[in-house]
């Protein structure tokens, strides 16, 4: 009989009753396959891997994270709440000490959700992962938290919500946004003034394979996670890196997913995109659930995995080596740029639109941060969008300073125009969320 | 009439059914090593002074192949097993005539990898070298496609004198459990065989042709004839037995707990409506997981019979039982001494009971009454919270669509159903003890056997359509066709309660008591591209578990003449 060596966790919830639309790569069929391969490897009937049935988050679990606009239920689905319910009920078990790893399989994903929401973008419009470590945080006490992304994607939800956070690190690997959705993670987008370089992208060529990834693994995260010393690891564990997925152009495969889940050894993993469903998904995701279970996973191979075929180019490698260089000089090089931008100014400012191709609307913000030397600072978001709200939405981060606190309720309390919609206030330090109505 | 039969740990309990109710109850005791003799002497004794002719069915639950597999006590089988990718399949060997082959088949029946036949034949060569005589044969989603367990079983067949298929054991996916209970079915066929056509055949000689019944673990039953490609069934019958029996006196429209408290263990199930809870997956055997269909039960070493004694100051009940109770020579004291020394209970030593008990008391520092209400208050209490243990368990079984997630059916019983030995005694107390509403099951001494005799052919057949690659398959069934682009869920479903119709007919069913019911249906929309190129059908469907109609006016008989029975048995 088998017995996993890591009492492993899993959240499986395929949502076969929930699709973008009946086309849509975010559709009913999309986890069938793997159910199937799941099932008939008989990986819940192995000792010390536990199945766990999916909590539900609650709206204050959102609105820890999110400003949702006009409100929570107005941009979510019942699916959504599962699938972060997912995330949570494998965070708690873990911090119960119930499982040594866990792992939420779960749809729809959420890395491309940002900390405004009006809609869908990237097949996301939530957050799921930033939902289960904010309640974590909440609920445990945890503080420093390492999200690594391996979705061919650049992770720019994460990256948004965490671009402030000093308190977590966010690396996202992805294929290069010069080719791909959503045209981000560039070497020098390395998070806001008060939290440079826990925020770092590792934009891989395209025909990246097996030895790109787990080099990046080995010789760039690592090393950086080892320096940070996270309390937990989290992976955003998209699928769509494999040589088959339909909508990306790289060559990972499922014993590369395997190995790099051992080098990385996340304390949880949660599912993001991948749609392959055939080809990829039953073979990536059961990879992942043997090396997470610290099981044997060598006999797992698609069928038409051919390791000579997809083996990367020289240029490639040479590539990889010299973007991660880079990453790696930022990272050492972060506490001198920090200290030359925190003396700079008080105010720091960042102007962008941002498009929801999911949902097809244009959001405009203007984000104001304080730019604190006792804290990471409060920050403010003039949002608009053009299907006609606009709000404005304060954050007070967890460990404010009493400065920041008294501003974040100053411009909450004071905004009375009717240009806004709603005014959000959400006051992390005492797990508080307001909203004023104005028009 | 109708014989029901229940062989259990200690006894046999038999009874003989009429239209006009239960005519005839006995008990003789089990010989473990001779269960041939203990079952035929059951027979005989309920069968004396009947006129053969009377007997229209017989239905034997016995612990026949459930003893085999536990002390291992079966003959050599020859295991082939395919798996393809996935997880090596080396850890999943039951046997020390245990080969994985070449050949794989992919979750969609598509042949990724042909078995290599020389590799076959020199397999099948070291099996007759070993003088093997049954071989399993289980390929990895044989499921989804058979052709691979066929072509191995075609070249293995001449030389053999049984082959067992992995896809003709059950619908379900899992490999592993595929594998374990393809095993067992090969390993338990010849004492099954032996033991069956041995009854049968001494029935003969009394004039007794009627077909025989057995009970299977989900509390549904098979003919003799039909389980000889499925022996493995007919594992952990027990249990099912005493569920089935309290069926008749559940409410037909409320949840009920049913608990079995025996001497050893307190067995537990649930009834909702009516109808047993069945395990979704399969039976656990001692390590080994199934894919056997059967009720979802609970045991715990919690009983009449169990050792009491105190550990670090603590008093402690079960799990383990030393023998029987003081009051009747046993070498410990018990709860069921506690409830002598209470005076709940005659008809024993109660002397004995008492001075059992007293050790204990004196060991705690109190004194025999505190310490015998102590002991049943304990008994009682453990048995109450593993109970709420498995309801919160089968609640928290996940689902996997939002609708299941958000709607989804939570058990929670009200009524509480108990039978065995010390049924009546327990039963006051636990309902003081908990918010259930207790009653005793009437003819709570036998209602196993009474169960065992009412219990209703079941089956299950599941259905798999893939019109993108155009076909319709229940491999169990040997039943594959081809489909049009237009076949709908609604056309499995109907195909699959034909299916169902003709299996349960063939396993002994009568046409009243098909009562059929779809389990899952789901279907799905293929779309490659950006194009919907077929679906994707999954179907599963059964005959529910219950009594047979036409004896309906036995569970009423016995209901309304309860009193008279509760005191007699």
């Amino acid at each position: 009989m088998l017995h996993a060596k890591y009492k492993t966790g899993l959240v499986f919830f395929p949502a076969f009753d929930w699709a973008i639309s009946p086309t849509h790569p975010e559709r009913e069929e999309r986890l069938l396959y793997t159910q199937d391969q799941v099932f008939e490897e008989g990986l819940f009937d192995i000792d010390g891997i536990i199945e766990f049935k999916p909590d539900l988050v609650t709206i204050e679990d959102v609105q820890r994270v999110h400003f949702c606009v006009p409100d929570v239920c107005n941009v979510m689905t019942e699916s959504h709440f599962i699938s972060a319910g997912g995330a949570k009920t494998i965070g708690m078990a873990l911090l119960d000490r119930k499982i040594e790893r866990g792992f939420a399989l779960v749809r729809p994903p959420g890395h491309h959700a940002m900390r405004v929401v009006h809609g869908a973008r990237g097949f996301c419009n939530i957050n799921i992962e930033a939902i289960m470590i904010e309640f974590l945080r909440q609920t445990y006490n945890i503080k420093k938290v390492a999200i690594v992304d391996t979705d061919c994607h650049h992770g720019d939800g994460t990256q948004d919500i965490y671009w402030h956070d000093p308190n977590t690190l966010f690396i996202s690997l992805h294929q290069d946004g010069r080719t791909l959705y959503p045209g981000s993670g560039f070497t020098n987008e390395m998070g806001g003034p008060t939290a440079i370089g826990t925020t770092l992208n590792i934009p891989l060529p395209p025909q990246t394979s097996e030895e790109g990834f787990l080099y990046t693994i080995e010789n760039i995260v690592l090393p950086i996670i080892n320096d940070f010393k996270p309390e937990i690891i989290i992976n955003s564990a998209g699928q769509d890196n494999h040589f088959s997925d339909p909508i990306t152009n790289m060559n990972f495969s499922a014993q590369g997913y395997a190995h790099l889940t051992r080098l990385l050894k996340p304390d949880i993993a949660v599912l993001e995109g991948g749609y392959s469903i055939e080809g990829a998904l039953p073979y990536v995701n059961l990879g992942i659930i043997l090396a997470m279970a610290g099981l044997d996973y060598s006999r797992v191979k698609e069928p038409n995995y051919d390791p000579a075929s997809i083996r990367q180019k020289t240029k490639v490698t040479e590539w990889i080596k010299q973007t991660g260089e880079v990453v790696l000089n930022n990272w050492q090089q972060k506490e001198k740029i920090k200290s030359e931008i925190l003396n700079a100014k008080e105010f720091d400012e960042r102007k962008r639109n941002i498009y929801y191709d999911t949902d097809n609307l244009i959001e405009t913000q203007i984000e104001t941060l304080r730019v604190c030397s006792d804290c990471s600072g409060v920050l403010k978001i003039d949002s608009s969008s053009d299907r006609g709200f606009r709000i404005l939405a304060v954050h007070i981060p967890r460990k404010a300073c009493k400065d920041c606190k008294e501003i974040g309720y100053r411009w909450y309390e004071s905004e009375k125009s009717d240009r806004y919609d709603f005014v959000f206030l959400q006051d992390r330090t005492e797990d508080q969320y307001r909203v004023k109505k104005l028009k | 009439m109708i014989i029901g039969l229940d062989v259990g740990g200690t006894h046999a309990d038999v009874v003989l059914l009429g239209n006009e109710g239960l005519i005839k109850y006995i008990k003789v005791p089990t010989d473990p090593t001779d269960l041939f003799t203990t079952v035929l002497s059951g027979l005989e004794k309920i069968t004396e002074g009947v006129k053969p002719e009377r007997i229209s069915r017989i239905v034997l639950s016995t612990t026949l192949t459930t003893n085999a597999i536990v002390q291992k006590k079966y003959s050599p089988v020859g295991m082939i097993v395919s798996s393809g990718p996935g997880i090596d399949p080396e850890v999943f060997c039951t046997n020390s005539h245990y080969y994985p082959a070449s050949g794989s088949i992919d979750h969609r029946g598509r042949e990724i990898e042909p078995i290599d036949q020389n590799q076959i034949k020199a397999i099948a060569e070291h099996l007759k070298e070993a003088g093997i005589q049954h071989v399993g044969v289980v390929c990895k989603f044989s499921v989804r496609n058979p052709d691979q367990e066929l072509q191995i079983s075609e070249i293995l067949n001449k030389s053999f004198e049984k082959v067992f298929l992995g896809h003709q054991i059950s619908g379900n996916l899992n490999f592993p459990r595929r594998i374990a209970t393809t095993y067992f079915n090969a390993a338990v066929y010849p004492i099954h065989r032996k033991f069956f056509e041995a009854v049968r055949k001494s029935l003969e000689k009394k004039g007794l042709k009627v077909p025989i019944h057995i009970l299977k673990a989900d509390g549904g039953t098979m003919t003799f004839e039909s389980s000889i490609d499925f022996p493995g069934q007919t594992i952990l019958s027990g249990p099912a037995a005493s569920v089935m029996g309290s069926i008749a006196f559940a409410s037909d429209e409320e949840e009920s707990l049913v608990l079995d408290i025996g001497g050893t263990t307190t067995d537990m199930a649930i009834l909702i409506n009516r109808v047993p809870l069945l395990n979704p997956m399969g039976i656990q055997l001692g390590p080994y997981k199934t894919l056997i269909r059967s009720l979802e039960t609970h045991s715990i070493g919690i009983g009449g019979d169990s050792a009491v004694r105190v550990e670090n100051g603590k008093l402690k009940i079960g799990p383990e039982r030393k023998g029987h109770a003081m009051a009747y020579g046993g070498p410990v004291p018990t709860p069921t001494d506690a409830l002598f020394a209470m005076g709940i209970m005659q008809e024993g030593d109660r002397e004995r009971s008492v001075k059992g008990l007293n050790s204990i008391a004196a060991e705690l520092g109190i004194g025999l009454r505190d310490v015998s209400a102590k002991i049943f208050n304990l008994a009682c209490r453990k048995i109450l919270a593993e109970a709420q243990g498995m309801i919160n368990r089968i609640n928290s079984k996940p689902v996997y669509t939002v609708h299941e997630l958000q709607e989804g059916y939570t058990v929670c019983p009200k009524k509480m159903l108990v039978l065995g030995g010390p049924a009546p005694y327990f039963a006051k107390h636990l309902e003081k003890l908990s918010d259930f509403d207790v009653s005793v099951v009437p003819g709570w001494g036998v209602a196993n056997a009474i169960g065992a005799a009412l219990a209703r052919t079941t089956c299950e057949v599941t259905l798999f359509a893939d019109t993108e690659r155009g076909f319709v398959t229940a491999p169990e069934e040997k039943f594959t066709e081809r489909v049009n682009k237009d076949f709908s869920k609604k056309d499995a479903v109907d195909k699959a309660y034909e299916l169902l119709k003709q299996k349960a007919l063939q396993r002994g069913a009568n046409l009243d008591d098909l009562e059929m019911e779809v389990l899952e249906e789901l279907q799905f929309n293929m779309v490659r591209g950006f194009y919907t190129t077929g679906r994707n059908i999954r179907v599963k469907a059964q005959v529910k578990p219950g009594l047979i109609h036409k004896f309906n006016s036995v569970a009423d008989w016995i209901s309304s003449d309860s009193g008279r029975l509760c005191n007699s048995l």
